[in-house]
């Protein structure tokens, strides 16, 4: 229980990072964190009680194994999560080569 | 700021050994894929770092040698016109993405059907994608000015 | 048949980089090409989903193990709007995209933006239409950025900062459900949410639904990106955002989530309903004020997209109607009015009201149509506007929710006052000086927008035929609330 509880703390810093920090680079450090969280809160409830790793051989029969469902879906999301940070990346690159900082407060050309 | 071509020459006599070793192990882990952990991502991701430990090494002048944007942007929409092609096979057996090439024996190298295939495309993808990426990134001119810009 | 949905715009999205290799011009015919059959595909949809909820299990895996795509009425009504209004989009783009530098880069893009969106449409498994949902935003967040000037970049990354929260917080939810019922098929996840329950974890899953949903359509008090992201998007882009994307990745989405899978409470029935009257009101306050004509829409956006939510909240039968086909209205003539701000703009290069002067005479199609647009958008009879507009504000009064008619009335008459404004200081007054020659936009800019405003004038003339065919069986769809899990499991 406490471990999913650690899991929802990690998710609210990274929710902070990226709403309240001023700094792009930290907001794509927070987009980071954000994913990490989500990623272990998938793979924390497909555990079972005393599980081994799924993984099918010659030797290990079909035995107590942890659910392989959430591990299959976690690949995808961390896929996902690569390609949402490169772009990200890139994004905040072109800002710097326009605006010439960092600082969100300076980037406000649109508004009203 | 002077660009230098690259790192010191210990990282790049280093550098010689180590980026074969490392595409081999990307390979190995690309075709074990529905044997052990891994697969097509991982192996993709493996084969992209070996290219851009040439880049960190070498400069990026000796590894655009190797493998430029244009390649890499081939061989990407190849590996995605596999993957495609290859779920479109499945309607040979009836059903949109059917496992239809045979599955030999269980731990086998070359069981399980359609699997290694679709690795095979996700590896090219993958790798050329991040490649791609990467080179993009790094190929973009930063503008150097005097005043301060850091906050 | 199902899966070339998703086959044609994908295999298309990996095609194109290739093409325009070879010759950048066949790129566009390329993409038209798909987007002409894809629209071809979901008309067939429309009359074939008459006969029964059509299912397909991908690779031959039954469900509840393996993924499967479900045609209902809901989903064919869906598919149309995100087709048609996509292939005019590209029709309109094969003129537009000269003003920009690499049309196989928007293609691309565009054709994987199609593909997500039909993904999310057509699919049966909550975590394959998370996938999709990706697919959609990573392709939405490159196209807002696609001029890659100052503004633009600035305004696709604000939308990627809360569209990657809302896609988390989405995610979320899904691992929650997930933990509970163990399956990720709907019709499963329905069924056994029927036999365990409500309980304090399935209601906080739904809270996080409701907050990423919501920022994904851009209700108030979620819609701080939409402003930026809608204007600065090129034109064919910004009709398919604000006419499809914040209504199948938000709407759509929330309806199949809600009604489907967790059950129409009365407080999912409250929380749409007051999210609903403050979008329309917060949307066209913030509109009135506006000089940019794109802005002036994004924001009208906001507050249609309120009315969509009201109506739906409502729950009741005419009330789900009414939103339905105010949601495919809406389609219609936003998308039209975003490819006639791109026209403007294409020929005399600005988008502030105060900078244009008396085009009518100049640009008569352009004109025309926006006037056939602004009136659809204010309720004018007999145009489409007016009939969903009816129908919501009659559910209301039906329901007892006079706040809410109130609200819809007053709204509809404001909305009537700002596009008023618009059509002055676009299209009728003229400048006192004289102007530069200004060209109407090109042959397949003025046809696309010529279809749009011809279907806004088809639909608001055959009302009931259009929703005994098209959105009166939606609407039953999603009245019978969990049963749909017994239609796709038990037609196995």
């Amino acid at each position: 229980m406490s471990l999913y509880l650690l899991c929802m703390v990690l998710m609210a810093v990274g929710i902070y990072c990226m709403l309240v920090k001023k700094n792009l680079v930290k907001k794509i450090i927070g987009l980071g964190i954000m994913e990490y969280a989500i990623n272990l809160f998938f793979i924390l409830m497909g555990y079972r009680q005393g599980g081994e790793a799924p993984i099918l051989d010659k030797q290990t029969p079909i035995a107590n194994f942890v659910d392989p469902l959430p591990q299959a879906l976690i690949l995808t999301s961390i896929v996902i999560g690569l390609g949402v940070t490169s772009l990200m990346v890139a994004l905040v690159v072109r800002i710097y080569e326009k605006y010439k900082t960092f600082d969100i407060n300076e980037i406000r050309k649109l508004k009203g | 700021m002077k660009e230098t071509a690259g790192m010191s020459i210990i990282v790049k006599r280093i550098t010689k050994i180590t980026v074969s070793l490392i595409f081999l192990f990307g390979v190995y882990i690309l075709l074990h894929g529905h044997l052990t952990p891994g697969g097509g991502f991982a192996g993709g991701v493996i084969i992209a770092l070996s290219f851009i430990h040439l880049v960190l090494a070498f400069g990026k002048d000796v590894a655009l040698t190797r493998m430029n944007l244009a390649v890499a942007s081939v061989i990407e929409s190849l590996g995605g016109l596999l993957f495609w092609g290859i779920a479109l096979l499945g309607f040979l057996g009836g059903y949109f993405f059917l496992n239809v090439l045979p599955h030999g024996r269980p731990f086998d190298l070359f069981s399980s059907g359609i699997i290694l295939v679709c690795n095979v495309a996700i590896f090219l993808k993958v790798g050329a994608g991040l490649f791609s990426i990467f080179l993009a990134l790094a190929l973009l001119r930063m503008p150097v000015d005097d005043k301060e810009t850091h906050r | 048949m199902l899966p070339f949905f998703v086959i044609i715009p994908l295999g298309c999205a990996f095609l194109i980089p290739l093409v325009s290799k070879v010759k950048e011009e066949w790129t566009g015919l390329l993409a038209n090409l798909c987007g002409l059959s894809l629209l071809a595909l979901s008309i067939k949809g429309i009359f074939w989903v008459k006969t029964g909820v059509k299912i397909y299990t991908v690779g031959g895996w039954l469900p509840p193990f393996g993924i499967c795509m479900a045609l209902d009425a809901l989903n064919a009504c869906m598919l149309l709007v995100v087709n048609l209004i996509g292939f005019l989009a590209l029709m309109y783009s094969l003129d537009y995209i000269k003003k920009y530098t690499s049309p196989g880069l928007f293609y691309t893009l565009f054709c994987l933006l199609l593909a997500g969106l039909n993904g999310v449409s057509v699919t049966g498994d909550l975590f394959n239409m998370f996938v999709f949902f990706e697919i959609t935003s990573i392709a939405c967040f490159a196209l807002v950025a696609f001029g890659t000037e100052a503004q633009e970049l600035e305004a696709s990354l604000k939308y990627l900062v809360l569209g990657s929260i809302a896609d988390t917080l989405i995610l979320l939810a899904i691992g929650l459900l997930l933990g509970k019922v163990s399956t990720l098929n709907m019709a499963d996840i329905a069924r056994s949410l029927k036999v365990t329950g409500p309980d304090n974890l399935v209601l906080y899953s739904t809270g996080l639904f409701f907050v990423g949903f919501a920022l994904k359509a851009g209700l108030v008090p979620f819609h701080a990106w939409l402003p930026d992201a809608h204007p600065s998007a090129p034109a064919p882009m910004s009709a398919m955002l604000s006419g499809v994307v914040i209504k199948v990745v938000g709407i759509y989405a929330l309806v199949r989530v809600l009604f489907n899978i967790i059950g129409f409470s009365a407080m999912a029935s409250e929380i749409c309903i007051w999210l609903g009257i403050i979008s329309m009101i917060v949307g066209v306050l913030l509109a009135i004020g506006q000089w940019d004509f794109k802005r002036l829409l994004a924001y009208h956006s906001v507050s249609q997209i309120g009315y969509v939510i009201f109506g739906i909240g409502l729950g009741t039968p005419l009330g789900i109607i009414g939103g339905l086909f105010h949601l495919c209205n809406h389609s219609l003539f936003k998308s039209l009015l975003f490819l006639n701000a791109g026209s403007v703009e294409y020929a005399t290069g600005t988008r502030r009201l105060d900078e244009l002067s008396g085009l009518s005479s100049q640009m008569p199609v352009t004109s025309k149509t926006s006037l056939v647009a602004s009136l659809s958008i204010a309720g004018v009879p007999p145009l489409c506007g007016f009939w969903s507009k009816l129908i919501i504000i009659v559910a209301a009064f039906q329901a007892h929710h006079l706040a809410g008619a109130v609200a819809c009335i007053a709204v509809g008459m404001v909305t009537l006052a700002s596009f008023l404004k618009v059509q002055k200081y676009a299209f009728i007054v003229k400048a006192k000086e004289a102007v530069s020659v200004i060209k109407e936009a090109p042959v397949l800019m003025t046809l696309a927008m010529s279809i749009l405003a011809f279907l806004c004038i088809l639909v608001g003339l055959c009302v009931f035929p259009v929703i005994n065919t098209v959105i009166k069986p939606a609407a039953e769809v999603l009245l019978s609330g969990t049963g749909y899990a017994g239609w796709i499991l038990g037609g196995r």
